[in-house]
């Protein structure tokens, strides 16, 4: 199975249930629609926290749909075919992320400056915000993925996954929350970027390799 | 010794309340944890033990 | 002469990576290394907390650091070596390897508990408050958090050979990011410019404080070492209860 094939029949695979796309970027807007109701609608105090609040509600919506990463193919057969098959499961998995974030991920990122002026976030950092998400989001898709191999087929699943890859997700979130209150506040945001782009390159090369090997031992083999 | 006196001892100037109860709950946890591992072994020994009987008896049985 | 080292050291991983010989030689290890471990930590704390001088600035309060420290240390150390062994796991297909990470866990847990905790005690009487987001005391906590994950996925895969495999894995990844976190962290606080716990002199530490911290570090280490070997011996009786081996080993 070709890599492009892979991303393609994913993606095909993922408008036929266009609520698994959907359900996530819900989540999220209303994930950080709460804090305004739950701290105070001042403009000055939501413009510090914005950040934090922005990120926070994308990893958690990164997370909760991460966890469907498998289940499909779990659950009719087809990653078990794919297990058995004598092919190395390096660019099968890379594919399944990509995909994925595509799907999930990418209608974060473009939603993220819309939540960011909501919540008084200077305008001026709302393009660092958008380059942040674009470049932190994958990283948590991989690094989710990783998580969600070793439990794919186990009972307790969610809340382990968290516990699992929450701790995993910390350099993300404080980069990218720290290089979006970098632009609010005029400073230098490059070389925090970079940082986030050097993450997004390691887990992207890195994480598929691990979730080949999780999904061969969470299968027994 | 550095103190004076084991009252001083137990002061520690004005912080023997954090400087024991500090004491007090990691000698808490790290006994507790190193009790569970040596239970936890005896009863996989008891476990082993207890299957070898078994067995002896049973070639026991089947001998006579 | 370097061969020859690199020989015994090859001899030993495969010496000690079988779980047979491991039991019959942790057994005799242990009955030296639990008087150790004991001694060193009693006269490290007893030291420590009766015979060092104060601390000129925090008085009798920095005595903390003498169980704080090496618990710390110990816990750092231990995550690391679960990483080390989840690697030779997962490349070798090692069996004592994910043995040994189901044993580590639990210690190494408690003993990131135990840095929380004392650190935050030592806190209030020198922060005022017993938490401070300090960089220390936060990546002590998602130390703890990594630790929690690891044990949390051991008991959630009923098959324990898949657990330990597992484990192994999501050590190896934690190892990793250990790194990347601990500098987010550091990062972290000089962007909002916390409070930092200053360990007692960070730099040069006079030697009557030094040695008993030294002493008692070795202690912890130590005891952290039986207890690894305790739980390892315990798996081994768990997954060769029909070995015949084990069985003339226990008779």
């Amino acid at each position: 199975m070709s890599f492009v094939a892979t991303v393609k029949r994913e993606l095909l695979l993922a408008c036929r249930r266009p609520a698994e796309i959907i359900n996530p970027l819900f989540f999220f807007v209303m994930v950080v629609a709460m804090f305004p109701l739950g701290v105070s609608p001042k403009a000055e105090l939501l413009s510090v926290i914005a950040p934090g609040v922005i990120w926070v509600a994308a990893l958690l919506a990164v997370l909760l749909s991460v966890e469907g990463l498998f289940r499909a193919d779990h659950e009719s057969g087809a990653l078990e075919q794919l297990l058995v098959a004598p092919t190395n499961l390096y660019l099968p998995a890379l594919a399944k992320i990509l995909a994925h974030w595509l799907l999930t991920g990418l209608p974060l990122v473009l939603v993220g400056p819309l939540l960011g002026y909501m919540l008084h976030l200077p305008v001026s950092a709302s393009s660092t915000l958008l380059l942040a998400l674009l470049l932190g989001t994958p990283t948590l898709t991989a690094i989710g993925a990783i998580g969600v191999s070793l439990t794919v087929g186990l009972r307790s699943g969610g809340i382990l996954l968290a516990l699992l890859v929450l701790p995993l997700y910390v350099p993300v979130l404080v980069f990218g929350a720290g290089v979006v209150s970098y632009a609010a506040n005029g400073l230098p945001v490059m070389g925090l970027l970079a940082i986030l782009a050097a993450l997004l390159l390691a887990s992207l090369t890195l994480a598929p390799a691990a979730v080949a090997a999780g999904l061969r031992i969470s299968s027994g083999g | 010794m550095y103190f004076e006196s084991f009252d001083a001892f137990l002061q520690m100037g004005k912080h023997g309340i954090y400087v024991w109860s500090a004491y007090g709950i990691s000698a808490l946890l790290i006994g507790l944890n190193i009790g569970l591992a040596l239970r936890a072994r005896t009863l996989a020994r008891a476990e082993v033990i207890r299957l070898i009987r078994r067995e002896a008896l049973n070639v026991a049985d089947s001998t006579d | 002469m370097l061969s020859a080292v690199w020989q015994t050291l090859t001899r030993w991983y495969h010496q000690w990576g079988s779980p047979r010989y491991f039991f019959q030689y942790s057994g005799v290890l242990l009955r030296w290394l639990w008087p150790l471990a004991i001694v060193a930590t009693m006269t490290g704390l007893v030291w420590g907390l009766a015979f060092a001088p104060a601390d000129y600035q925090q008085g009798d309060s920095y005595r903390i650091i003498f169980i704080h420290v090496p618990a710390a240390s110990a816990a750092l150390l231990g995550y690391v070596s679960m990483g080390v062994a989840g690697l030779v796991g997962l490349v070798w297909r090692m069996k004592m390897a994910d043995i040994m990470i189901k044993a580590i866990a639990p210690f190494g847990a408690i003993l990131a508990a135990v840095a929380l905790i004392t650190g935050a005690i030592w806190g209030k009487p020198t922060w005022g408050t017993y938490w401070v987001w300090d960089a220390r005391l936060t990546s002590m906590l998602l130390m703890l958090f990594l630790y929690l994950g690891v044990i949390a996925l051991i008991n959630a895969i009923p098959d324990p050979r898949q657990a330990g495999r597992a484990a192994s894995l999501l050590s190896v990844v934690g190892v990793i990011n250990v790194v990347i976190v601990k500098y987010s962290v550091q990062w972290w606080q000089s962007l909002h410019q916390g409070s930092t716990l200053k360990v007692v002199g960070e730099t040069a530490m006079p030697a009557e404080m030094l040695s008993p911290l030294l002493i008692s570090m070795l202690g912890i280490y130590l005891l952290f070492a039986c207890t690894v070997l305790v739980r390892a011996r315990t798996e081994i009786m768990r997954r060769e209860r029909k070995s015949q081996w084990l069985k003339e080993a226990l008779q």
